[in-house]
């Protein structure tokens, strides 16, 4: 299967704080790898290589490749903003534009990123990402509503689907589901499986149960380090390394 | 122990009691100003006060029309270079001020407000006035940018920092590029509250005296070009009270009313954009 992101020898610091040693990975497209392992090991600011999140963040340094289609996403020819438009992403906190109604939320990054768009066709692309993101039938009726009165999971469902109205062809999701109620994390997790058929999808959680239910791929990540990546029934069923083995049976993390 | 839990209570009771009192202290100026002014000014209170020119003495009636008009010029004047220029330093300090230019700069805005308005008067005197060799709108225009500016500044900054950093994380996840996700995400994030700032700001310069008296002097009669010296409320009310006649002091105090209900009013109306956030 083709990969669409290689990650090399990747190394990050936080100031004198090493936080990601040496990682190896490759992505497979149109798979969801879900990245998992206890709070502080790195899978957050692991996943938040891909798109550049840490450009803002002065005391932040790496090494190492990351190739996006075989072009290194941090070589000085790419552009971190069009990087982020083919790479988009989802985070813990649903985070809908406080001072936008549900519809705006979706175009927003449409119309900004100054592509020339008729209204009809930016209002194709707004029902087109929301019917996606299978919200479509429940905010149809009221799409001039601030997108921040929908409930907390219809909140991050909008949030995916302003995430994929700028077509992206990844999809980075930072624990989309931590700060929601089953039903809602149900929902989302249904979304992520249909989603799966159009994108590359990387998850960040540590809930072992949803990684083994939506996942292709599982990494496990310890204190920085990679310390396996297979495919998910292997890693829940009969993992190579001793440690993996003993997070997912509960004897730490 | 009964006492001891006696005492305590009484203490709790008398701090409760301390802290309503000092709000009411605190609130009591305004109540009694405006009351003052209700009765003071009442008498000249007529609807010629706001459509007629200031009569010669001894001439009854008259009003304050061309100070009304020349505070709306000035005013409208000074916030036409000084809203932009204000609300885009905030957006500097707030998004990129990080450094020791910051600093400086935030120290500068920090001491610019506590001038006393009246160097800001001499000020415009010395740059502008001499100069032209004439008082005129202007003058006063930029003697008045020098108070409404720092105001502004730090309320545009403050307002910026409320607005949570995943805002922005969110657009510029979505290639969005930083300066248009400060425009159009961040600053319209927390517009409300950046207007709101202005508009208090706005409410002290119309009320403000010190730096006209250099700048733009007054006028007595109806005056548009803007460089020449322009009549404003305050000013008017200033020349009024300060003159020996009685019913001149009467109109000083209708005028004083009349400024201090369209201040009022303006701070009402930020009241109102804040009260829509919720």
């Amino acid at each position: 299967m083709e990969n669409v992101l290689v990650i090399r020898n990747l190394n990050s610091w936080f100031g004198d704080n090493h936080v990601l040693k040496n990682i190896r990975m490759e992505i497979a497209k149109n798979s969801v790898t879900s990245v998992m392992g206890p709070s502080g090991c790195g899978k957050s600011t692991f996943i938040r290589c891909l798109n550049r999140m840490h450009d803002m963040t002065p005391s932040f340094r790496m090494e190492g490749e990351i190739l996006l289609d075989g072009v290194n996403i941090y070589s000085e020819s790419v552009d971190p903003v069009y990087l982020r438009r083919r790479v988009g992403m989802v985070f813990q906190q649903a985070n809908p534009f406080p001072r936008m109604s549900v519809f705006e939320n979706v175009a927003v990054g449409l119309r900004l990123n100054g592509r020339k768009l008729s209204k009809s066709d930016i209002a194709e692309v707004v029902e087109r990402s929301l019917r996606m993101a299978a919200l479509w039938n429940e905010v149809k009726d009221h799409l001039d509503r601030p997108g921040v009165s929908l409930s907390g999971g219809q909140q991050q469902r909008l949030c995916i689907a302003r995430a994929l109205a700028v077509e992206p062809e990844v999809l980075l999701m930072d624990e989309p589901c931590s700060a929601l109620d089953p039903v809602s994390t149900a929902k989302i997790e249904e979304l992520i499986e249909d989603l799966s058929e159009k994108y590359t999808i990387a998850v960040v959680t540590h809930n072992m149960q949803q990684a083994a239910r939506i996942s292709d791929n599982v990494a496990f990540f310890l204190m920085g380090e990679l310390i396996e990546m297979d495919k998910s029934g292997k890693m829940f069923t009969n993992p190579s390394d001793k440690r993996t083995e003993q997070y997912i049976t509960g004897r730490f993390g | 122990m009964e006492t001891i839990t006696f005492r305590r209570k009484a203490v709790d009771r008398a701090m409760k009691w301390a802290f309503h009192l000092c709000a009411f202290l605190v609130i009591l100026p305004l109540f009694l100003i405006f009351f003052d002014l209700l009765i003071k000014g009442a008498k000249e209170l007529r609807w010629t006060l706001l459509t007629d020119l200031p009569h010669p003495v001894g001439d009854p009636g008259g009003g304050i029309a061309n100070g009304i008009l020349g505070t709306f010029v000035i005013t409208l004047l000074t916030m036409t270079w000084s809203v932009p220029v204000a609300v885009m330093c905030g957006i500097y300090l707030a998004e990129y001020g990080r450094g020791k230019f910051a600093s400086a700069v935030r120290f500068a805005v920090d001491t610019l407000t506590g001038v006393p308005s009246i160097i800001m008067g001499i000020f415009g005197y010395i740059l502008i006035v001499l100069p032209m060799k004439r008082f005129s709108a202007w003058a006063g225009a930029a003697a008045l940018s020098m108070i409404f500016i720092p105001v502004v500044v730090r309320t545009t900054e403050d307002m910026l920092r409320t607005v949570p950093g995943t805002v922005r994380e969110a657009a510029l996840a979505l290639g969005i590029e930083h300066w248009k996700t400060t425009l159009f995400i961040t600053v319209r994030t927390a517009s409300s509250g950046i207007l709101t700032g202005i508009l208090l700001a706005m409410a002290r310069i119309i009320g403000e005296t010190a730096p006209l008296l250099f700048t733009t002097l007054g006028n007595q009669f109806w005056q548009t070009r803007l460089d020449q010296p322009m009549a404003a409320m305050p000013l008017q009310v200033f020349s009024y009270a300060i003159s020996p006649y009685e019913d001149w002091h009467d109109k000083a105090w209708a005028g004083a009313l009349v400024l201090i209900t369209m201040v009022l009013l303006i701070n009402l109306g930020a009241r109102f954009l804040t009260r829509e956030k919720q």
